[in-house]
């Protein structure tokens, strides 16, 4: 390894082509050896932010893991586009039950790979559960949280898309305030979604105290892979929380998938952190402050926010959330401040 | 062994003896005691190699059971009543991937009104779920089915319900032939899965299937169960080589000879069924007792051969197919079709409601003298039925039925009569 630091400003962005690094510190994606966990052929839209999330994810918990890992997916997008029978794109031992209970066949899988290792029948296999964010907030929060408290030796993945795509775009508990859905319809005195009290799963996870908990975008391919086997270092139950655009659901161009994924922690919508055993560890800071116009704007679901007469005050609300997750979640430098 | 024990334990022990490697756990009356007692097994170090959960719901303990029959382990779990109905869509999954798990159901009723006592509408409800349904009639054949649970359900992989009457064998205190854990390794080899998660060998387990072959694989379920009619018998056979006792099977006949009437029935009420066709016989009446151990797969064969030369056939049974008649007794007619018996359906025992010798001895005269078929409700207080719909029809709001049905009563102490 090289002392100095690597910087990434090569290229103008936070990307930097990997001919300008060292083989080790190239990303798993740029690896020969890379696994194609989630391997092409399969049939997700045009830039479907989730597909490309879990490739990320997978195969960065491939390499941590050696290769021994064993997936449990719940019912959704993910696992529709990537196992239309009899076709598979999943190269690793993956399976789906149902709709909420992703986090719980992941803690069978576990219990039985720690029974046989023990017995001497079997090595030390990891176990991944992944599923959207109604898969993981909804109505499968009971099985995640159970699988929380027990501390079951799990990384818990959400691919969160803030709706139910794939039955074709309603609301879930993650679905932002004043989107549109098709059951939060931007008709009425308060079109599209309401403002709630939220449901931000990775600070229910931190309040379960669980070793590792992270969030993280598609923008940031380093940044993911780092987290998810930063995660495969510890043992217990571990949550990280990917956002990936739908084109489809959000209404947003197909090639503005990454963009859209960094203008989303750059206005602060959604924050960028990692927390261990409850606590805050790091953030990503935001690398130049956006209004959340600039997020919203693109997206067909927020349209109505921008109409002939603006709705000021919504989009102001809104600001305010992204306001109070900067807060929070310490996104700002404040040396660059 | 012969041992002085409550029926929980004894199916813990059974359980225990069968090397299980999962077992999760939440509690729901009256199958506590089962997994309580493998749950102190497996903390004391009396059972090695085997993960205790407790799980936060029924359907977390199905799915946690999904999981772990998947990659490989023996998995064992139980439950009943609401905590069989919460784990419904797990119950269908586990069947419809062909994972070989094997769960007790400690039979009781479902609400509304809530209930804790026996009858058998949990694990009927559950019928056409595609989980084997094994019924034991006593303790002994609780601890008994378990043995023979495993090794079907993973000869076949398909999941196996070991069905108990909740209370009346879960917490009576009987004495059991504890068979030595020799015996059962003998009877019960290692696991080996036809599917299992493993990195060496990667599958994908449980993709979406269309209508190109759905069908398929649906009749690919019902074979195996037609397969189940074929293997029960065999290994009942083999349970009785091995541990020198008759226990499981498809039917069961008792004094059945020269029978003009033969009573069906499940689980635990056979004995009382029994004691009052013994009484019967001696005084000259020709009736017996067919009961079914196997009700999933119905054994349609069995059944007729058990039936076919009465005058006429009682099926009594613990559950009602609410706007039709009798569960179990669709089933019975159905072995019976094109032939000219009458089925008489009795629903008794609804809700833990003692089901009396005097009552049956009482029920089967008047029955052997009618010729139209029918539908009896065993010991039903038409007075406090009636008073309600007279209720009804005097007041629009008349309250909640149950609760004006027990101010009625005036007491909320199952009456015997």
């Amino acid at each position: 390894m090289s002392l100095q630091p690597v910087k990434f400003y090569q290229t103008g962005t936070f990307t930097v082509g990997n001919r300008l690094l060292a083989p080790e510190e190239r990303s798993v994606q740029a690896n020969m050896e890379r696994t194609n966990s989630l391997n092409s052929g399969h049939r997700a839209c045009q830039g479907c932010g989730e597909a490309l999330g879990a490739r990320y994810a997978i195969d960065a918990a491939m390499i941590a893991s050696q290769g021994q890992l064993v997936a449990a997916n719940a019912t959704g997008c993910l696992e529709v586009f990537s196992t239309p029978y009899p076709e598979t794109s999943w190269q690793i031992p993956w399976i789906h039950s149902l709709f909420g209970n992703a986090a719980a066949v992941a803690t069978g899988i576990a219990a039985a790979i720690k029974v046989k290792k023990a017995k001497g029948q079997g090595g030390d296999v990891r176990v991944v559960a992944q599923g959207g964010d109604g898969g993981t907030t909804d109505i499968g929060f009971g099985c995640l949280s159970g699988m929380f408290e027990r501390n079951d030796d799990v990384l818990y993945i959400c691919y969160d898309n803030g709706g139910y795509m794939n039955t074709g775009v309603q609301r879930s508990s993650a679905t932002p305030p004043a989107a549109r859905t098709a059951t939060t319809m931007p008709v009425g005195p308060e079109p599209g979604n309401a403002f709630g009290q939220g449901k931000f799963m990775p600070a229910l996870a931190m309040a379960h105290e669980i070793p590792y908990v992270a969030t993280a975008t598609v923008a940031d391919l380093r940044d993911l892979e780092y987290k998810v086997k930063k995660a495969m270092t510890f043992r217990g139950a571990r949550y990280i929380q990917i956002l990936v655009p739908c084109p489809l659901g959000w209404g947003a161009a197909s090639q503005d998938t990454i963009r859209l994924s960094r203008l989303a922690k750059e206005t602060g919508t959604f924050p960028v952190f990692e927390a261990e055993y409850g606590e805050i560890t790091g953030s990503s800071k935001i690398r130049r402050l956006l209004p959340v116009e600039e997020y919203l704007r693109p997206q067909k679901r927020f349209a109505h926010l921008f109409g002939k007469v603006p709705a000021v005050e919504t989009i102001a609300r809104l600001q305010a959330l992204a306001d109070r997750n900067i807060r929070r979640y310490q996104m700002l430098d404040k040396e660059a401040i | 062994m012969l041992k002085q024990t409550e029926g929980s334990h004894a199916v813990a022990e059974a359980v225990a003896l069968c090397r299980p490697e999962v077992i999760c756990a939440y509690p729901i009356s009256p199958q506590t005691h089962i997994v309580e007692g493998i749950g102190e097994m497996v903390k004391s170090g009396e059972l090695t190699d085997c993960e205790f959960l407790n799980v936060e719901s029924e359907f977390a303990a199905m799915s946690v059971a999904i999981g772990s029959s998947a990659a490989g382990a023996r998995t064992y779990t139980a439950t009943a009543s609401q905590g069989l109905l919460f784990m419904v869509e797990a119950v269908f999954n586990a069947s419809g991937l062909g994972l070989p798990i094997v769960m007790t159901v400690a039979n009781r009723a479902i609400g509304a009104p809530i209930n804790i006592w026996n009858d058998h509408s949990d694990s009927l409800s559950q019928r056409d779920c595609g989980w084997i349904q094994l019924f034991a009639e006593t303790n002994q054949e609780a601890l008994d089915l378990h043995i023979q649970a495993f090794k079907l359900a993973e000869e076949l992989s398909l999941p196996v319900m070991v069905c108990m009457d909740g209370f009346i064998l879960t917490h009576a205190y009987e004495r059991v032939d504890m068979p030595t854990q020799e015996q059962v390794d003998s009877f019960l080899p290692p696991y080996e899965p036809r599917q299992v998660l493993d990195p060496a060998e990667p599958v994908s387990i449980g993709a979406m299937v269309g209508p190109e072959a759905f069908m398929e694989v649906r009749y690919l379920a019902h074979a195996k169960q037609m397969q189940a009619l074929e293997l029960i018998p065999q290994l009942a056979a083999e349970f009785k080589t091995t541990f020198g006792r008759d226990s499981g099977g498809l039917t069961r006949s008792y004094r059945t000879e020269g029978a003009e009437t033969i009573v069906v029935a499940m689980g635990s009420i056979l004995g009382t069924i029994k004691d009052v066709v013994d009484e019967m016989r001696d005084a000259g009446e020709k009736i017996g007792v067919l009961g079914i151990t196997s009700f999933r797969p119905f054994p349609l064969e069995s059944v007729r051969a058990a039936l076919k030369d009465v005058k006429r056939v009682v099926v009594l049974e613990k559950s009602l197919a609410v706007g039709i008649s009798g569960i179990l007794a669709s089933d019975v007619r159905k072995a019976l079709r094109k032939l000219q018996i009458d089925v008489f359906t009795v629903i008794a025992g609804l809700g833990g409601r003692a089901i009396t010798k005097k009552s049956l001895h009482a029920l089967f005269l008047k029955l052997a003298l009618e010729t139209e078929e029918s539908l009896t409700f065993l010991d039903l207080d038409w007075g406090v039925v009636n008073r309600q719909f007279e209720r009804e029809r005097q007041t629009r709001r008349s309250g909640p039925a149950a609760e004006n049905m027990l101010r009625d009563i005036g007491t909320v102490a199952s009456k015997i009569a």
